[in-house]
């Protein structure tokens, strides 16, 4: 019968303008509609069209607002306005209308009404809401017609909020005496389940009432909620496979009445789904899939008859006979089915077997070999899909011996291809596999050279990123490292020499960096020749900002005294001029840094043979810069969020109360280190691009740990933002290079002339299905198989070689954030010469090494988890834990100690006692202790010598602290081989990190001079740190009233439980936070801050990450919480 | 189903139906993307494409191309026949359809999809009950039109009857 659709319908294009034809009688050619119609096929110009409808939409709008206009008109007129729409005019007047049409119309003028809405409004549209009542009112009707109106604009659309007002009507029409009435309903409570599944929860008994109806129609649709029941849950209707097969049994078997037969295919459809519910629950579940096998047979062999729906039957056959438990039989069955599929003549009969071979292979790698010939002939198939779709099916067969040819296949496509989705998906196969299965060094770099020009600026930013990850960290000969970089160094030079303006920014900034890097590594290199390569990419148009500055990086590791400097001067001339504040930052550094080898050696050093550099990523070394600067009259820092804030709260006062949503801002923050609060507030604010900080971060290892995991590449799939910059870097494979290769890529039919064809199609089939016939299993789905791969399982295996590779990499890492730290100084004072810059360049590792052997462990500092007994509440929960252990863990002296703490004290959790200072007389030792509403210091004078001492005194003094003496007078007297304690309460006048008290003991000896000693004791912060409980409102109120602020990603403790509550209760433990509340993926937390100083924090969990927001009327104290939030989720 | 799209050899649209909502901006887009890319396919090419993260299954009647957009696990031949049989409901009502019914009568061929497919599944697939579905809607016109007509003649009547 389509033959006489299409013979009458090739007659017709010409019959516009002739109404009088046979085929024409129904055409409403007098109306309006019509007249309209008509009117545009006569136009010839778009902008002509565009007034015909502006004209038309102006005469409709006029019609629908006229109250005059009855509804069989408004029916005209909602026609005509659906038209105007589709051709691409919006006419949201009439929306309104079309509802109103809906309600108040009759029959086919309601019908069109509903059309129309169906058409115009999507379900989140909120005109959607004035359609309940209608709908109501409609589902009460006793005219089946309007039910079934209802019914079916409720299974298109309606919104989420208002179904129960409607369910129970559209539940009783279930037991609805009319078939078309229970299907309708069924379907309308399938899109209740798609869209709010927890609101047809209870009605799951009634589906089994729907599948067991007589009516065929309604039982296939109830197989649409079945579907998707089972795809979320196949545990739970396991005992519903008899019922299943014994459907399908009978429609295979012909027992549905003659209406549901398509082309002599009895219920095709009905056939497919259920196939498709069987393939679900027979899945990993042998008994399941024993008891479908013979229907599955019986599938098979009924589907003979040459249509296109048999062989949708087939392929859904063979689908699910691959995916549930095997059987020999059946798989054999199976296979001879995709070989029909596969060499069909048809070519979407050919897709499909494509397909079918992608989807088996895993399993079956044989059946590719088998098939060979035909996928080479497909390689070459002249329609991309195809083409693409045998990629896909390589891509899933590549092996350590086939990944030349594959992968030159792939990069042969993606050059001719133009479409930017397949691009990235398919740039991003290739790098996994070059990474993966890579034979030399020599590919290796020639392949990802290829990836970076095709891949163009559109690529996942991953790629060029794990790419200089790999090569930093080298494997585990050395020599082969250098190999590797000294390639990579050779090929970009010759590149850069060539058209260095044709690569796309990304390959530009791979080069810069390598070339920084390794330059060095090819010794009859000139640095010069080098720089000027570089410089000649600063002085091309199409160079991005971002690109620059990775150049100006890279010319600052570069430029080495001699005829480097007076490039690097040039340069940098031009550009500290510049309006970028991230290129004049460069620019800067690059001058600096140029002219002092000593201080550059330090901040970039080399490669090779440095020690790990420890990121303090507090960066509370800079604690003192800060205060002096404030001291100075500086302003304190504000996030940039929190200057918006403000500046929005000026403009209007904000009285929304804090409500369990969270403000957008949130979940954008991704910030991964932590925010000091000055540092990194004028470098982001000089960085006012925003993408270089986030891009050079990507360079850090956890950055990239992220996507490549051990398991290999996660994909993540990046909006396309601009086209495809497809490019040839053909320069890349110099005549040696390509001999040394291998021939294996040489030989394809498309790179040399072929006389025979044939012939080749036979080299390149061996070259591609190499390995797969003798080892069946290996190398298929690359994703979880352990195979060697070559780059990374050097990197990974042996510790030694992660250790030292970690190194290496850390130090790449690290090398740009001192820079940037040292650069910041000098910025904030630009006209200082780079002596200033030398003295801040010593300190800062000096004051970052100081905290970090601070952090770990100096002799007066308290390791912050230490504390004892570490009972997550303050009243010693478990006193009796802490005493027991203590004989065990603490020496002797400290047992003395301990037991002479004050009655008052010992039962609450305290600090180990750390010794201060020690003469040949007095012994010195302290411990904090933890009391719910105080910090107590304790310190103990331990007398050793023989006789007593009086008038021991002790002043404690601290910037950060307010001291408060406990004791009736600070003045003690110690006999001999006796131990004085002094109570000290302490309090934070000023939060950091670490609060430090100097103080002095000074004590005459009954005989001698008055002696005196002076110590030191630092303790955490978090110790200052009490739970604050209040409840959600309070906590909504007070979250608007803090101004102080900070933001963070933090990771997620993923147990088994719950990551969010997990995580919430390690910080609760760890730092006696109290959670208030936990709803779904967000958790609010408080805490006060000894007295009563509160802070707030607000978590969601988002990608992985737990964003954490911390508030508090009290500079600072957000910064320093974030700091311990994160240590404990590290040490956790 | 994601949505259904035909269109003429000329690009101009003749029919939109989405299943998934989307902005009207979007679904623009996404139509001339689409239009552009089926149009420049040869005959001989394969009636499916990999367009984004979806599949499009395309079949061209006539001057006429139905185009539907599928998820990837969907079957791509039973997607095929489905536009065949929504061709083959359109001819039987229409009888032996052509492009100009469905322009100039497009409401008719919207109730047809509406029956055939609900919410982007297939809701009845027997080609009878689909009719007999849209018919008796059409009956139940015709019945309050003769109603209307035998009411409004009575309301002439009486008030012709005192003149």
């Amino acid at each position: 019968m389509s033959d006489v659709v299409e013979k009458t319908l090739t007659a017709l294009p010409g019959l516009l303008s002739l109404d009088s034809q046979p085929g024409s009688t129904k055409l409403s050619s007098s109306s309006k509609l019509g007249n309209l119609i008509r009117g545009i096929t006569e136009l010839t110009s778009k902008h002509e069209e565009e007034k015909l409808i502006q004209l038309e939409l102006t005469s409709i709008k006029e019609q629908v607002s006229s109250p005059n206009t009855s509804m069989r008109q408004m029916k005209e007129l909602m026609v005509r306005a659906i038209y105007c729409e589709m051709l691409g005019y919006e006419s949201s007047f009439s929306y309104i209308h079309a509802i109103k049409l809906a309600q108040q119309g009759t029959a086919l003028e309601k019908r069109v009404g509903y059309l129309a809405v169906s058409l115009f409004l999507n379900e989140s549209h909120e005109l959607l809401l004035l359609l309940v009542n209608t709908v109501l009112k409609d589902l009460q009707s006793t005219n089946l017609i309007e039910v079934c109106m209802a019914l079916t604009v409720v299974s298109q659309m309606f919104p989420k909020d208002m179904i129960p007002a409607i369910l129970p009507l559209v539940e009783e029409k279930l037991n609805h005496p009319k078939e078309i009435i229970r299907r309708k309903a069924v379907l309308a409570l399938y899109k209740f389940y798609l869209i709010a599944p927890n609101q047809v929860q209870h009605i799951h008994n009634k589906f089994r009432k729907a599948l067991c109806d007589k009516d065929p129609g309604v039982m296939t649709a109830s197989l649409h909620i079945y579907l998707q029941l089972i795809e979320e849950n196949p545990e739970g209707y396991k005992d519903l496979t008899t019922s299943f097969v014994t459907i399908l049994k009978q429609v295979v078997g012909g027992k549905l009445p003659m209406d549901f037969n398509y082309h002599s295919v009895p219920a095709p459809w009905l056939q497919i789904q259920l196939l498709r519910i069987l393939c679900l629950l027979g899945k990993n579940d042998q008994s399941t899939s024993e008891i479908m096998y013979e229907v599955l047979d019986e599938s098979l062999r009924r589907a003979e008859i040459n249509h296109n729906i048999t062989y949708a039957i087939l392929f859904e056959c063979v689908k699910c006979i691959y995916t549930i438990h095997p059987k020999s039989e059946l798989l054999e069955k199976a296979a001879k089915c995709i070989g029909n599929f596969v060499l069909s003549p048809k070519i979407n009969l050919k897709y499909l077997g494509l397909k079918a071979l992608t989807y088996v292979v895993q399993q079956d790698p044989k059946l590719a070999l088998q098939h060979q010939m035909t996928i080479i002939e497909c390689l070459d198939h002249p329609d991309l899909i195809i083409k693409r779709e045998t990629l896909e099916l390589l891509f899933r067969i590549t092996n350590a011996q086939n990944v030349t040819v594959i992968v030159d296949k792939m990069l042969e496509f993606l050059r001719v291809n133009k479409d930017d989705y397949t691009t990235i998906d398919l740039v991003g196969k290739v790098a996994e596999l070059a990474e993966k299965y890579a034979p030399d060094n020599e590919w290796f770099i020639e392949t990802m050279s290829t990836v970076f020009s095709v891949g163009g600026d559109t690529m996942q930013p991953d790629i060029p990123n794990s790419f200089l990850k790999l090569l930093s960290e080298g494997f585990d000969s050395m020599e082969e490292d250098r190999k590797l970089r000294l390639f990579a160094v050779d090929s970009y030079v010759s590149l850069l020499q060539e058209e260095p303006g044709k690569l796309p920014q990304r390959f530009l900034q791979v080069i810069s960096w390598v070339l920084g890097e390794y330059s060095y590594l090819r010794e009859d290199l000139e640095v010069d020749t080098v720089l000027r390569l570089l410089a000649k990419l600063l002085d091309m148009k199409t160079t991005s900002s971002e690109t620059k500055s990775w150049v100006l990086m890279a010319m600052t590791k570069l430029c080495e005294g001699g005829a480097g400097v007076s490039v690097a001067r040039e340069v940098s001339e031009t550009y500290s001029s510049s309006l970028d504040t991230v290129l004049r930052q460069r620019a800067q550094e690059l001058q600096h840094l140029s002219q002092d080898s000593e201080m550059r050696a330090r901040v970039l050093p080399r490669n090779a043979g440095l020690d790990p550099l420890e990121v303090d990523s507090s960066l509370s070394f800079l604690d003192g810069f800060v205060s002096e600067a404030l001291a100075a009259g500086a302003a304190p820092y504000k996030p940039p969020h929190q200057r918006q804030e403000e500046l929005a709260q000026a403009k209007a006062l904000s009285l929304e109360p804090y409500g369990l949503s969270l403000p957008i801002s949130m979940s954008s923050c991704c910030i991964t280190d932590r925010q000091s609060p000055t540092l990194l507030s004028i470098s982001s604010g000089l960085s006012g691009n925003s993408n270089d900080l986030s891009y050079r971060g990507g360079l850090k290892l956890d950055g990239v740990k992220r996507v490549w995991g051990r398991e290999g590449y996660l994909a993540q799939r990046e909006p396309v933002e601009e086209s495809a910059h497809v490019e040839v870097p053909s320069p890349l494979r110099s005549p040696s290079q390509q001999g040394g290769a291998g021939g294996s890529h040489s030989h394809t039919p498309t790179h040399t002339p072929t006389p025979e064809p044939e012939l080749e199609k036979q080299q390149l089939a061996s070259s591609l299905f190499v390995g797969l016939a003798s080892q069946s299993s290996v190398c298929l789905m690359g994703k979880s198989e352990p195979t060697p791969q070559r780059f990374r399982r050097k990197a990974n295996s042996p510790a030694s070689s992660s250790a030292a590779s970690e190194k290496q990499s850390n130090s790449m890492v690290s090398a740009p954030s001192t820079v940037d730290n040292l650069m910041f100084n000098n910025l904030l004072d630009s006209h200082i010469t780079s002596e200033p810059a030398v003295s801040s360049l010593e300190q800062t590792p000096q004051l970052s090494q100081g905290l970090v052997a601070a952090n770990g462990s100096c002799d007066e500092e308290l390791p912050d988890s230490d504390v004892n007994g570490s009972s997550p509440s303050l009243i010693g929960d478990d006193p009796v834990v802490a005493a027991e252990l203590a004989p065990h863990e603490e020496p002797p002296k400290d047992l003395l100690l301990s037991s002479c703490l004050p009655a008052e004290l010992s039962g609450l959790s305290h600090s180990e006692i750390t010794p201060l200072c020690s003469d040949q007389i007095l012994d010195l030792s302290a411990c904090h202790v933890q009391k719910e509403d105080a910090l107590v210091l304790v310190v103990f004078i331990y007398n050793s010598s023989d006789s007593d001492i009086q008038q021991i005194l002790l002043e404690l003094d601290s910037e950060e602290l307010e001291v408060s003496c406990e004791s009736d007078s600070a003045v003690q007297e110690a006999t001999g081989h006796s131990v004085a304690v002094c109570q000290y309460s302490l309090s934070v006048k000023r939060p950091s990190v670490h609060v430090e008290l100097v103080g002095m003991v000074s004590y005459q000896f009954p005989v001698g001079t008055p002696q005196s000693v002076q110590f030191s004791y630092k303790l955490p912060l978090s110790s200052f740190i009490r739970p604050m409980t209040v409840s959600t409102e309070e906590y909504g109120t007070m979250w608007l009233d803090f101004s102080h602020d900070t933001k963070q990603n933090l990771t997620l403790i993923s147990d088994d439980q719950e990551p969010l509550t997990a995580t919430l209760s390690v910080l609760k433990k760890k730092l006696q936070l109290h959670v208030v509340e936990i709803i779904g993926m967000e958790g609010i937390v408080a805490c006060r801050l000894l007295q009563d100083q509160p802070c707030l924090m607000h978590c969601r969990m988002h990608a992985g990450t737990m964003a954490v927001w911390l508030r508090s009327p009290v500079p600072d104290l957000p910064d320093c919480l974030m700091y311990f939030c994160q240590r404990a989720l590290q040490e956790h | 189903m994601q949505f259904m799209l035909l269109f003429s050899r000329q690009g101009k649209l003749r029919l939109q139906k989405w299943y998934v909502p989307l902005c009207e901006k979007e679904k623009k887009k996404i139509t001339r993307e689409l239009v552009q890319t089926v149009l420049a396919r040869k005959p001989k090419m394969c009636s499916f494409l990999e367009w984004r993260d979806l599949k499009v299954v395309y079949k061209r009647y006539a001057s006429l191309y139905f185009c539907c957009a599928i998820e990837p696990p969907d079957n791509e031949l039973i997607t095929l026949e489905i536009i065949h049989r929504y061709v083959e409901l359109l001819d039987k009502y229409f009888g032996s359809v052509c492009e100009l019914d469905i322009i100039f009568n497009f409401e008719k061929a919207y109730f047809i999809l509406d029956e055939f497919l609900l919410g982007g599944e297939a809701q009845e697939t027997s080609k009878k009950n689909v009719l007999k579905a849209i018919e008796q809607a059409d009956l139940l016109q015709e019945n309050i039109d003769f109603q209307m007509r035998l009411f409004a003649g009575t309301v002439c009547r009486n008030t012709d009857t005192p003149a």
